[in-house]
């Protein structure tokens, strides 16, 4: 086992705890905070990928951005912070069923899957960022996802805008 | 290139540390009794009326989601910025079509006041 496998089992037992604890905890603000921990969780793993632009991403978008937009989110709620409710409703024991049928499902395929010759080539020393941004614009790759995420950011935009500041809604309450 | 996070996991490392450390002092040496009195939120001497936590105002989530969206938008930046010579007027292009289409969401958030705090 070399160093990157040992940082990678750390991880994981620490990705696995977390996104236990979020949704365990009974208090939505500490949550909120598990939550953080399990993106930079996987922060670690893109970065053990060797993916580091996906890893900036990551801290920059969903730690930085997303979360903010959870804390906030549970900041509206008028609801308390503190859920006293049962945490398990009646089907819990065939949603447990079906978990574990799917976890050796897909363990079987991984086990059966030729691993070792489908590995991709190491990306060392590449300009990965570089042919993502040939990539982003050249008409055979991705310039039309490219241009259409605008057209979904600007609806997203105009809806966060409409549904926050609509003055109808206001007076009503 | 693993090698290169070093300096990342020591700083984390350390970060924790520093944290760790500190709280643990405190309960080391601090005098520790409890009661009711002291777990009450301060709130200038009077006695506390309500929940600490209160709703905000929406104007909160506004300014996140606006956040995130510019966000992502700096994200689609960033490699296209890399290659920039590379990708010549086609380049440049593609990009002015991507802001001109997200100007108007700007321009639509300017007008109706979402950029101000009132």
């Amino acid at each position: 086992m070399d160093a990157s496998q040992i940082i990678f089992g750390l991880t994981a037992l620490l990705i696995i705890f977390s996104a236990l604890r979020v949704v365990t905890t009974r208090n939505m603000v500490h949550a909120a905070l598990w939550l953080i921990v399990t993106l930079l969780g996987v922060t670690v793993l893109y970065a053990l990928l060797q993916a580091n632009f996906l890893a900036v991403v990551q801290v920059v978008v969903y730690v930085g951005a997303i979360a903010i937009l959870f804390i906030f989110a549970i900041m509206l709620t008028r609801r308390e912070m503190r859920d006293g409710g049962p945490q398990l409703n009646k089907g819990w024991p065939l949603a447990a069923l079906i978990s574990l049928a799917v976890f050796g499902g897909l363990l079987a395929l991984l086990y059966n899957a030729p691993v070792s010759e489908r590995l991709a080539a190491s990306l060392e020393g590449q300009d990965t960022l570089g042919a993502l941004g040939q990539a982003l614009v050249s008409p055979d790759a991705y310039v039309l996802p490219f241009e259409v995420a605008s057209v979904l950011l600007l609806a997203a935009l105009i809806g966060a805008v409409y549904v926050a500041l609509n003055k109808k809604q206001e007076s009503d309450k | 290139m693993l090698l290169e996070y070093i300096a990342i996991g020591v700083l984390l490392f350390l970060a924790t540390a520093v944290a760790a450390i500190a709280i643990f002092l405190g309960e080391l040496f601090g005098p520790k009794r409890k009661s009711d009195k002291k777990a009450q939120p301060y709130e200038s001497g009077m006695l506390p009326i309500g929940p600490g936590t209160r709703r905000m105002p929406v104007r909160f989530y506004l300014i996140a989601v606006l956040f995130i969206l510019f966000d992502i938008e700096i994200v689609f930046f960033l490699p296209w910025a890399v290659v920039f010579r590379q990708l010549g007027l086609f380049g440049l292009i593609e990009m002015i079509i991507f802001i001109g289409i997200l100007l108007v969401g700007y321009i639509y958030a300017w007008k109706k006041g979402a950029l101000e705090w009132e």
